[in-house]
């Protein structure tokens, strides 16, 4: 029994001692942050908890083994004790609620720009999953990138995030927990970098072959480098719907940047047939799918599709 | 179909495979009928339905499968070790992670505590068979033809590769065209139905079987842990076959319940999966929890601290069990409030368990403890149960979940869960109720090696993984980079699956050697128990019971026992004839035409499927028309065979 103390304290002491890459726990913007300190108080408890049980646990079986006690002691018949159960049930009532209320104030914290920041407009980033790269459209810059996005430090961003096909979910670790993106779906996860720093950004959701590649670079800037950089990309090639349905093909490819966005052709938010369609060698649709209200736009897609299949 | 599609091709591991299954198959038929054993291999095990023969078969199916899933576990551990092996490729390895999660939760878990729940509760509660003993065999032949469709899947066809989750659009048939995920939905399709059966047989056995002076709150603690566990099993099964149903209609006759095509919906599956998933969990701990009440009881020489207690939070478990399932997807955006009423109903599983660790410790508490096998298994689990529950506490934290969420942290934490909890517990059963199945105790030294192996390997294998989770370590993962530093932790991962397999191998060379060497057993009662199994005579004769024993309290046995102590002697009733049912070949038989249709369906090949199933109504046909109503013990088997009890 006392082998597994031993063991826990050794590995505990050996990692927390020799690898500090707990990246979780070295949070590098307002939202990691609020996170790793929410873990870390609840670890405080835990370690609490765990002491007590581990202390009776030992001094119960060394006091009370046979070997000591004698082959003739007699246990006394208990039936339990009404008083010490309160005890164990109304404890752990307090703890949780000691735990509730932070989780609670920070899960609707999250749902907000982080307050330091917040008299700042988000800059707004739609992050796409598709098998297996990420696709990054800066709609107000109007600029696109492949696997890679550009942020400036001290500014909160807003994801807006989507998938093509399969459930992803966009996680930056450094930077804050992660949220899933859906086909048809559009789920919002605002992040902030404090630093200035390159951050490694994955997909933490199964989705197939190349999930374990399907990871992007986060690179967080001074205002002026971003400003710098968002500037030399309006200055790539034109994204054409040709190229961008090139990138809805299952595969990985190398970071890309392009000007305009492909949210002129497809919000993936509301249209979860287009990677498919495109696989599948089906038309899109291109013409209506541009000024016209998604929800209308849904109804007339699928009337027209009917109508395609038909012919 | 060209026949090297069939069958899978182009990887030595699935040769391997191939030939071993190939041999073993030669070896077992050759010896069957060297031995002149087949004719005994159909008139004493195909066709029983007596429930100890039932949960002895349940139990061996549950080993093999834990093996299969344990050369799994080692693989990918193999894996992973250094960054950047070439050992596996992301699809393999996908696979094998898939047919782990999948074998470990439902053909190897949930067969061996079902396996022990046979053997053990009927016995326990003075009943010579449970409620419906035909439906029972077809409850084992469907669980066991449900997990053989899922395995061959490995070397015909190829293995799923979705994850145990299956979460859709992956899973679905745009990208997941190959015939993998259906033996995924077959497969446990199938069993599933032997599951369901088993809850309704249990719950009416438990109900209704019950000796007439054992009341409810004198069962013993396994009995009552598996009552709630079949209300679970009731409540829960239904929605997994009909989620799986509706995956198999839109991968088979193209219908869009969970597609992105034409307005599928595809987290309504996420949903439904873990409406199962979750009291699925609990299904899988609420026996273990029961069978360490009895183990820590009988060792510790003490009724059991706070019974009642012990009682209203399994019930309490039991009902916050389907108020949770949001936990496994906090992060899919459903919003604060949702998050937050999750958050709360899942922090408060916590404090019924935590009754349930306490009550154990002053159980304890001025006992004589033993420390034999069964009950160093039953102790460790409790530090090591702790360590996994409070993880599951910081998980419930949804705010923070968003950076465990699909990490090896929780990859960890379920681990500490499932294996502190359902396997040490299935081991620490195994032992302990060893010489009710098999006349013989497992050797106790061995034992002991076997557990001391296996605990370190365990915790040497998975505590290292909370802290690959907070590194930023995603589960699934195929392979990571040098830069990503996980590496030194993973070698002591797989360092402690290496542990955990020798264990097994100890465990299994222990079986093999206390069937050599083990004395046999004379009593019925080798460990100085306290429930009414132990009242049985070694070899427990197959109507269980002589006279039916009354039930004076939660420890029925012992009572007993201290009564016969202050010379209270009992009058000698003379013996009655016992009634009991037949054997018959129904069940098996059907179970084979499920496996056929199953097959059948895989492949889309309907003209086998309608065949399968024409077997399987046929069967039921014939079962219908059946008008055997059993047979009578005679006195005289039962006069014999009570010169070898101890009562």
């Amino acid at each position: 029994m006392k082998s597994f103390f031993a063991l826990s304290m050794f590995l505990a002491v050996m990692v927390l001692s020799g690898c500090s890459n707990l990246t979780v726990l070295d949070p590098k913007g307002p939202v990691a942050e609020q996170q790793a300190n929410l873990i870390l108080f609840s670890i405080g408890f835990m370690l609490f908890i765990v002491l007590v049980v581990f202390v009776l646990f030992t001094l119960i079986l060394v006091k009370y083994r046979e070997r000591k006690s004698g082959p003739e002691y007699e246990p006394p018949h208990i039936e339990g004790n009404v008083f010490l159960e309160i005890v164990w049930t109304v404890i752990p009532v307090i703890i949780l609620i000691v735990l509730a209320v932070p989780t609670v104030q920070t899960i609707f914290a999250l749902e907000e720009a982080p307050e330091a920041t917040s008299h700042k407009d988000p800059i707004v980033i739609h992050a796409t999953s598709v098998d297996w790269k990420w696709v990054f459209s800066y709609p107000e810059e109007n600029i696109e990138t492949v696997n890679y996005i550009h942020i400036p430090e001290d500014h909160p961003i807003l994801f807006k995030l989507a998938s093509a096909d399969s459930m992803g979910s966009f996680w930056i670790p450094s930077l804050g927990g992660q949220e899933y993106t859906m086909s048809g779906m559009m789920n919002e996860l605002y992040l902030q970098a404090d630093e200035v720093g390159e951050y490694r950004g994955r997909n933490a959701n199964f989705t197939g072959e190349g999930f374990t590649e399907q990871v992007f670079t986060v690179t967080a800037e001074s205002q002026e480098d971003y400003e710098e950089w968002v500037e030399e990309a309006q200055d790539a090639p034109e994204l054409t719907q040709e190229k961008y349905n090139e990138l809805m093909l299952k595969g990985h490819t190398e970071e890309q940047t392009f000007s305009e966005t492909h949210l002129q052709w497809v919000d993936h938010g509301m249209d979860a047939e287009y990677a498919t369609k495109v696989r599948n060698g089906e038309s899109t649709d291109e013409d209506d799918s541009s000024e016209m209200d998604h929800s209308e736009m849904n109804h007339d897609d699928s009337e027209k599709d009917s109508e395609e299949h038909s012919h | 179909m060209k026949l090297d599609e069939f069958f899978v091709t182009g990887d030595p591991l699935i040769y391997g495979a191939d030939v071993s299954i190939a041999l073993t198959l030669i070896g077992a038929i050759f010896a069957l009928t060297y031995f002149k054993k087949w004719k005994w291999l159909w008139t004493e095990w195909l066709t029983t339905v007596d429930h100890k023969k039932l949960g002895i078969m349940y139990i061996i199916a549950a080993v093999l499968m834990l093996f299969r899933g344990g050369v799994d576990a080692m693989l990918m551990r193999a894996q992973l070790t250094v960054p950047d092996a070439g050992f596996l490729d992301a699809n393999h390895y996908n696979e094998i992670f898939t047919t782990h999660g999948t074998i470990m939760i439902i053909f190897m878990a949930m067969p061996f505590l079902i396996g022990l729940i046979n053997v053990v509760v009927p016995l326990q509660i003075g009943a010579r068979d449970v409620a419906y003993p035909f439906l029972n065999a077809v409850s084992f032949w469907t669980f066991f033809m449900g997990a053989m469709l899922f395995n061959i899947s490995f070397v015909i066809g190829g293995s799923p590769s979705a994850g145990w989750t299956s979460y859709v659009p992956l899973a679905g048939l745009e990208l997941s065209p190959s015939v993998g995920q259906n033996y995924y939905l077959l497969g446990l399709q199938i069993a599933g139905i032997g599951t369901l059966l088993t809850g309704i047989n249990f719950l009416v056995t438990i109900l209704k079987m019950r000796v007439p002076s054992m009341k409810l709150m004198h069962m013993p603690m396994f009995t009552w842990s598996s009552l709630i566990t079949m209300v679970i099993i009731i409540f829960a099964f239904p929605v997994l076959t009909v989620a799986l149903a509706l995956m198999t209609f839109d991968r088979l006759f193209g219908s869009h319940f969970f597609t992105m095509m034409d307005g599928g919906m595809p987290m309504l599956w996420a949903n439904l999966f873990w409406i199962w998933g979750h009291p699925e969990v609990y299904i899988v701990i609420l026996p273990a929890f029961g069978m360490f009440s009895e183990i820590i009881s009988t060792f510790a020489r003490k009724t059991l601290f706070g019974y009642k207690a012990m009682v209203y939070s399994m019930v309490v478990i039991a009902g916050l069990s389907f108020l949770v399932w949001v936990h496994h997807f906090f992060t899919m955006g459903a919003g604060g409030a949702v998050n937050s009423f999750f958050s709360i109903t899942t922090m408060l599983i916590a404090v019924p368990t935590g009754v349930k660790i306490f009550n154990w410790l002053f159980t304890l508490y001025k006992g004589r403890i033993r420390f034999t096998t069964p009950m160093l298994w039953s102790l460790a689990f409790i530090p090591n149960f702790v360590i996994g529950g409070v993880t599951g506490v910081m998980l419930a934290m949804a705010a923070a979940d968003y950076q465990y969420h699909n990490t090896y942290f929780l990859v960890a934490h379920f681990h500490y869960v499932l294996i502190s909890g359902t396997v040490y517990a299935c081991f620490a059963g195994l032992h302990f109720w060893y010489p009710k199945m098999f006349n013989h105790r497992l050797n106790e030294r061995l034992g002991k090696w076997t557990f001391w192996i296996f605990v370190a390997g365990f915790n040497l294998c998975f505590f290292p993984m909370y802290f690959l989770g907070l590194a930023g370590m995603p589960r699934r993962v195929y392979t990571y980079g040098v830069a990503d530093g996980w590496m030194s932790l993973n070698v002591l991962a797989t360092m402690g699956g290496v542990l955990m397999g020798i264990g097994f191998l100890i465990l299994v060379y222990n079986i093999y050697y206390s069937f050599r060497y083990s004395p046999r057993e004379t009593t019925g009662d080798p460990w100085d128990a306290r429930t009414l199994e132990w009242s049985t005579p070694a070899p427990v004769p197959h109507y269980n019971f002589a006279h039916l024993p009354e039930a004076k309290g939660h420890d029925a046995f012992w009572i007993m026992k201290q009564e016969r102590k202050q010379g209270k002697t009992q009058e000698k009733k003379p013996y009655k004839p016992i009634h009991m049912p037949s054997y018959s070949g129904v069940p098996v038989v059907m179970s084979v035409f499920f496996f056929i249709a199953g097959f059948g369906m895989v492949f889309s090949w309907h003209w086998m499927s309608i065949l399968g199933l024409i077997g399987v109504l046929a069967t039921m046909v014939i079962r219908s028309f059946d008008y055997d109503k059993g047979f009578y013990v005679s006195v005289e088997e039962i006069e014999e065979d009570q010169k070898r009890t101890t009562l």
